[in-house]
């Protein structure tokens, strides 16, 4: 069990090194270097950019965010059900149905409430 | 140890042999456990170098073209030359980006792909880590993919960037729930959250037992990478190239690489959950046949993505959020209710047949109740739609809980399509 995951530590490590060597030998030593503040301007359509870009934005963004929230945290709860299956009884299913039910209700509410609507 | 019977470890014994006469064992073992780490990762990290070519030849056919035919055999080099190229390029940060989130994005984008293939079985003994909780790991370092296109969207300093990362919250955020919720049925069927052992459980395919979370993990999966129809947070008719308009050189191939291999691992997860991974005619015995059986069926998923990919319109984004949350999410929680009631409640049925027969009846009843939950699905969906359609031939008037009637089309689902009725709400 340690042997797994010190392989997922260490393959977590050369994941990161693999991107990460390109990069820096591209942009430290094959890369040339001749910026100017034109080159580093923020790309826009033609145009001098106007305005902050970190701006104020919909809410409609935060609300979905936040249904994912409590549907993944939700979801979670059922992994542990799912491999103790041989060992639960009919009647627990139907209390994992029930809890389903639940989960259902809560897209039901979010739903009438009108948050999944693109407005 | 026979090389055919075990690769792995018959490899490993050699290794261990020839390093045991220099050092002592403790850092052979731990020397060994690097290498496989650098073998499943380099493997991963290749790939994408064959992957981009394939895409481009096949993609190039579907629109009546040749794709790249010049550099080496067949433009099999073309991938490597234009590595090569962006190796060369001048690194631009733009003015006014957070530089520490800029720099970090495009390497997490990589890491969130590569690390999936620490535990995705090649053969039952070839694998870099039979993880107990493989199932809910994919999950997690998934998630990390998002999180990388959100972070370099915002730090780009860049409108358009900033508008990729806001559909990024929108669509990858969304698609995940009803993916982990398919991604319950394979361990639910199996009892086990191990990759390894959820192919082991398929003596008949998954994809025969659960079609409609084969389905769902299929479309969530697609739209997890943000390839057509899902392309919405690159799109580049609409906001150029959304989250990676500022990245250049290395960094914004560093997005193209997670990308392509996210694409070929969403084949081959489909391949390991739902169409039996390595398992085939004599992959027990030969576990190298088994290796072949599983990338010819994850190249098969992939060859079907870029299909996708090459004949799919972009969807709008208010179709793309109905089609998750007033579709996709409760059909996903249908699926587990009838596919975890079907099972329990045949259990003891299931014991009294023969042996040789349990799996295939199991198989029938659970493919029987899959085609029940599709109908009824079906049934609700084209009542919905009829409906919207009265309500948009009388006018957009009395606007509802729903809303937008005259934009829907008849198609968009809105209906809420899982397995228990009296749970509708009634607009």
């Amino acid at each position: 069990m340690l042997d797994n995951w010190t392989f997922i530590g260490l393959f977590l490590l050369m994941a990161a090194i693999f991107p990460g060597v390109p990069i820096i030998l591209q942009s430290l030593i094959l890369g040339p270097k001749k910026s100017n503040p034109v080159k580093n301007s923020v790309y826009e359509c033609g145009i001098e950019t106007v305005g902050d870009t970190w701006v104020q934005f919909k809410v409609q963004y935060y609300i979905f965010a936040l249904v994912f929230v409590v549907f993944d945290v939700e979801t979670v709860f059922l992994f542990p059900f799912a491999v103790a299956f041989n060992a639960v009884s009919l009647f627990a299913v139907f209390e994992v149905t029930l809890f389903i039910l639940i989960l259902v209700a809560g897209l039901v509410y979010v739903w009438r409430k009108g948050a999944l609507e693109w407005v | 140890m026979d090389f055919l019977k075990d690769p792995v470890a018959f490899i490993a014994k050699v290794l261990s042999d020839l390093l045991a006469a220099f050092l002592p064992a403790p850092v052979v073992s731990v020397l060994l456990l690097i290498v496989g780490v650098v073998v499943v990762a380099s493997f991963s990290l290749v790939l994408p170098l064959f992957l981009i070519w394939f895409e481009r030849r096949v993609v190039g056919y579907m629109q009546d073209r040749l794709g790249p035919n010049r550099v080496g055999p067949e433009g099999l080099l073309q991938t490597i030359a234009d590595a090569i190229k962006l190796m060369i390029k001048e690194d631009i940060t733009p003015y006014g980006a957070d530089k520490v989130v800029y720099n970090i994005s495009p390497v997490l984008a990589v890491i969130a792909v590569i690390s999936m293939w620490a535990v995705v079985p090649f053969a039952h003994n070839i694998i870099g880590t039979d993880l107990n909780v493989g199932a809910l790991y994919i999950v997690s370092v998934g998630s990390l993919g998002t999180l990388a296109i959100m972070l370099g969207g915002w730090a780009s300093n860049n409108k358009y960037a900033l508008l990729g990362a806001f559909r990024t919250v929108a669509q990858l955020v969304s698609y995940e729930v009803p993916m982990i919720l398919s991604l319950l049925v394979p361990v639910l069927l199996a009892r086990s959250m191990g990759l390894n052992d959820i192919v082991k459980a398929q003596d008949v395919w998954f994809i025969f037992l659960a079609p409609v979370a084969a389905f769902i993990f299929f479309t969530t999966s697609v739209a997890e990478v943000g390839r057509t129809p899902f392309d919405l947070l690159e799109a580049e008719s609409e906001i150029v190239a959304g989250f990676h308009i500022e990245y250049s050189g290395m960094k914004f191939g560093m997005f193209f690489v997670a990308e392509f291999l996210h694409a070929f691992t969403v084949g081959a997860l489909t391949a390991v959950l739902f169409l039996g991974g390595w398992r085939g005619p004599g992959a027990e015995t030969y576990p190298l046949l088994g290796v072949v059986y599983f990338m010819i069926k994850a190249f098969g998923g992939y060859f079907f993505v870029i299909l996708m990919r090459a004949a799919l319109p972009r969807i709008r984004i208010d179709h793309m959020l109905d089609l998750n949350w007033k579709f996709l999410t409760p059909l996903a929680l249908g699926a587990i209710v009838v596919i975890a009631l079907a099972d329990k409640a045949m259990e003891p049925w299931l014991q009294t047949l023969q042996p040789g027969i349990a799996p295939w009846a199991r198989g029938g009843v659970l493919l029987l109740a899959n085609l029940l939950l599709v109908l009824v699905t079906y049934l609700l969906l084209s009542n919905s739609a009829r409906r919207m359609r009265r309500a948009a031939e009388r006018g957009a008037s009395g606007g509802d809980g729903a809303g937008h009637h005259d934009e829907h089309h008849e198609e968009a689902p809105a209906a809420p399509a899982h397995g228990e009725a009296h749970t509708a709400p009634a607009h």
